[in-house]
């Protein structure tokens, strides 16, 4: 029974990496950049929901809503600020680097306004627990909502870019963006809708992270950013469901491997996974080999 | 060159300061004869802030009652306390300023790695040294340096100690930081003495600074061995999640802490119906209920706008009338030099037994006090003795 337990605490950790790895793979496929910031407009979306929650006594679900615009405004103000100038830039490290100016700019401002102590973050999630096997197996109701929520947008976002005009324009502008300029694509508008979406998407995230982990510190986002961000890179980065499998598989290894080997070289095991999977297949497991055409 | 010639130019600098402070001490323990001058370095700014506050408002308590019931062998103390924001370096300069003011002992540092910088200064100076609250082990490694609390070590001997004496468990599941030596070395210290308690550790779980939010499968692990007792080494930030998730998976264990679980009632939103029964380690708490300790906080609290001291204080306050007790035994004067006080005090403290706050302690030659551990436990929302 242990197992089956550990199973869906490793589904419901991977939920919330693929969620996560979702805004990087969006972002990265599209704008061609690693938006390090990510994890902590993660952060932020979550301080703006308990604020609202514990401090202004706006119902959860209103409270969701209004830390999904902040999230989405500041996801679109990082892009035009920081990034959008530099997108001509000759190389792409500039970028790269601003993002991480904007990670640590981010995690201080949250120092100065939410201060450096832990807060205790009130879950949202009002889904009674189910017991199984005579209360040998209790699945939270966080880790239910967590796991439906994550498949629900996974099915959206495929939905949306595949099925959708200004989806499809996404995909036209990953695969060349000058050919989609010339075809009347708005490239700009479509990277900073992608922007907004994967912000939107963080705050949500954020949310879920908190109410299955409740402490939230102005760091509470850089490691789950990580380990998303090698969700990513392990599903194939740029593809939808490659981050979502990637997610799965790494919380289900990182608590099996807790749970079975060491829970002190659990981070070494997921890592070591990764290193294994890019030196058989480089591009990820879902990720696109596109040849090259000279 | 030019860089020679600058290099140069601060080295001669650097020198003619370093003259001038080894001057000024040397005179320093003559020139004042009337009074004892003790001295505090702890973080008064900072993230660390509020123990360096509570050492140098406890230990002025002490001074002030000193004081008024006549001083030290017939002088009264002086009593000053540098800030040290926390830093090893900046400790250093706090001591050398304190040199200057004409320190002849020091109480202090509050935190352990400043102590353990201090410590090497003034091991050279032969400087007496207690420190009220630095927990590492390397804090106190001379013959002129002690300890008022439990080093880390010792907390891992006194929680299985008390647990064992009390029979609250025999069967006890660790959770730790294996990446702080903090938790480490008091997870080692537990086990070592858990096998003469009769305590089995049946399930011995890690986490790491980098994957703290997680603890389910270090709790079913717990769960599945059969603990009744949950020993916790490690910080109230973690501690709170752990007994969420506990709550979660509806694991009710006994909950066992050392010192870092000292401010679990203080995270902000934390349902605190959880922290129920929780046990751990402190010398003190405000609402002991002996005559000493009454005392302690009502003076504390008309002195400093009703605040009531923590565990810090009291430690200062202990630390402040060791010096007494020895310096009393010893008959030390203020006109004695810093380095024969150092000599005569460190010879008597060995021999002292000191009645105060925190308990009755005894130091070994190494500087390790010798004392009951004191356990509180949370009912009703607050630390209640145990």
């Amino acid at each position: 029974m242990s197992l089956v337990s550990y199973l869906i605490n490793g589904i419901s950790l991977g939920s919330i990496y693929a969620i996560i790895a979702l805004g990087y793979t969006m972002v990265y496929g599209i704008a061609k950049m690693l938006n390090f910031a990510h994890g902590d407009v993660i952060m932020i979306g979550a301080y703006t929901v308990l604020t609202l929650m514990t401090g202004a006594g706006v119902n959860p679900i209103v409270a969701i809503l209004i830390g999904m615009g902040v999230c989405t405004l500041l996801g679109i103000t990082i892009e035009k600020i920081a990034y959008k100038p530099l997108r001509g830039a000759s190389s792409s490290l500039a970028v790269l680097i601003t993002a991480i100016g904007v990670s640590y700019f981010l995690q201080n401002i949250a120092l100065l306004v939410f201060g450096a102590d832990t807060k205790s973050f009130v879950s949202v999630v009002s889904v009674p627990a189910i017991t199984l096997a005579n209360g040998e197996l209790i699945i939270t109701g966080t880790t239910i909502v967590t796991i439906i929520a994550c498949i629900v947008i996974m099915t959206t976002l495929m939905f949306f870019v595949n099925k959708t005009k200004p989806g499809r324009a996404m995909k036209a502008v990953s695969e060349d963006r000058g050919a989609a300029q010339l075809m009347g694509v708005n490239v700009n508008a479509t990277i900073s809708l992608t922007f907004a979406i994967g912000s939107g998407l963080a705050c949500v995230a954020g949310v879920l992270l908190c109410s299955a982990y409740p402490s939230l510190t102005p760091y509470t986002g850089a490691m789950p950013g990580i380990k998303a961000f090698v969700a990513a890179v392990f599903g194939g980065i740029g593809s939808i469901p490659g981050a979502v499998i990637g997610g799965i598989l790494l919380g289900v290894i990182e608590i099996l491997g807790k749970a079975y080997i060491s829970s002190q070289v659990a981070d070494a095991i997921v890592f070591a996974v990764l290193i294994i999977v890019l030196l058989v297949k480089p591009t990820g497991l879902f990720g696109k080999n596109i040849q090259e055409k000279v | 060159m030019k860089k020679l010639l600058c290099l140069g130019l601060s080295m001669i600098l650097a020198l003619s300061c370093f003259t001038a402070c080894g001057g000024g001490n040397a005179d320093a323990g003559n020139a004042d004869a009337t009074v004892f001058k003790i001295g505090g370095i702890g973080p008064l700014t900072g993230g660390a802030a509020a123990y360096g506050d509570a050492v140098n408002k406890g230990a002025q308590v002490a001074v002030d009652e000193i004081n008024a019931a006549g001083g030290i062998n017939g002088y009264q103390i002086e009593w000053k306390m540098e800030d040290d924001e926390h830093d090893a370096e900046k400790s250093v300069n706090a001591y050398n300023a304190l040199k200057d003011w004409g320190m002849q002992m020091l109480v202090g540092t509050v935190t352990s790695a400043p102590c353990i910088a201090v410590e090497a200064e003034a091991v050279n100076d032969n400087m007496f040294l207690i420190t009220p609250s630095g927990t590492a082990v390397d804090c106190i490694s001379g013959a002129n340096a002690f300890r008022l609390c439990f080093s880390d070590p010792t907390q891992g001997t006194k929680s299985a100690e008390f647990i064992g004496t009390n029979k609250i468990a025999s069967k006890v599941a660790i959770i730790f930081d294996s990446s702080d030596p903090y938790s480490t070395g008091i997870k080692d210290a537990f086990k070592a003495e858990a096998a003469n308690q009769g305590i089995a550790i049946v399930a011995e779980e890690a986490f790491t600074s980098d994957s703290k939010t997680d603890f389910k499968v270090q709790l079913q692990a717990a769960k599945e061995s059969g603990a009744e007792l949950l020993f916790l080494p490690i910080y109230y930030q973690e501690a709170s999640l752990i007994i969420q998730q506990a709550n979660d998976m509806g694991y009710a264990p006994k909950l066992f802490g050392c010192d870092g679980m000292d401010g679990i009632l203080g995270v902000e939103n934390l349902d605190l119906s959880l922290c129920e029964g929780i046990m751990f380690l402190t010398p003190f708490t405000a609402n002991a209920e002996d005559a000493a300790s009454q005392s302690f906080v009502k003076a504390y609290a008309e002195k400093f706008n009703n605040e009531v001291p923590i565990q810090f204080a009291a430690d200062a306050y202990d630390a402040v009338y060791a010096i007494k007790a020895a310096a009393e035994k010893a008959n030390v004067t203020p006109d004695m030099s810093v380095s024969d006080i150092c000599d005569a005090l460190a010879a008597q403290m060995t021999e002292i037994t000191l009645t105060g706050l925190t308990g009755e302690i005894t130091w070994d030659a190494s500087g390790e006090p010798n004392k009951e551990p004191k356990a509180v436990v949370i009912k009703n929302g607050v630390y209640e003795a145990m």
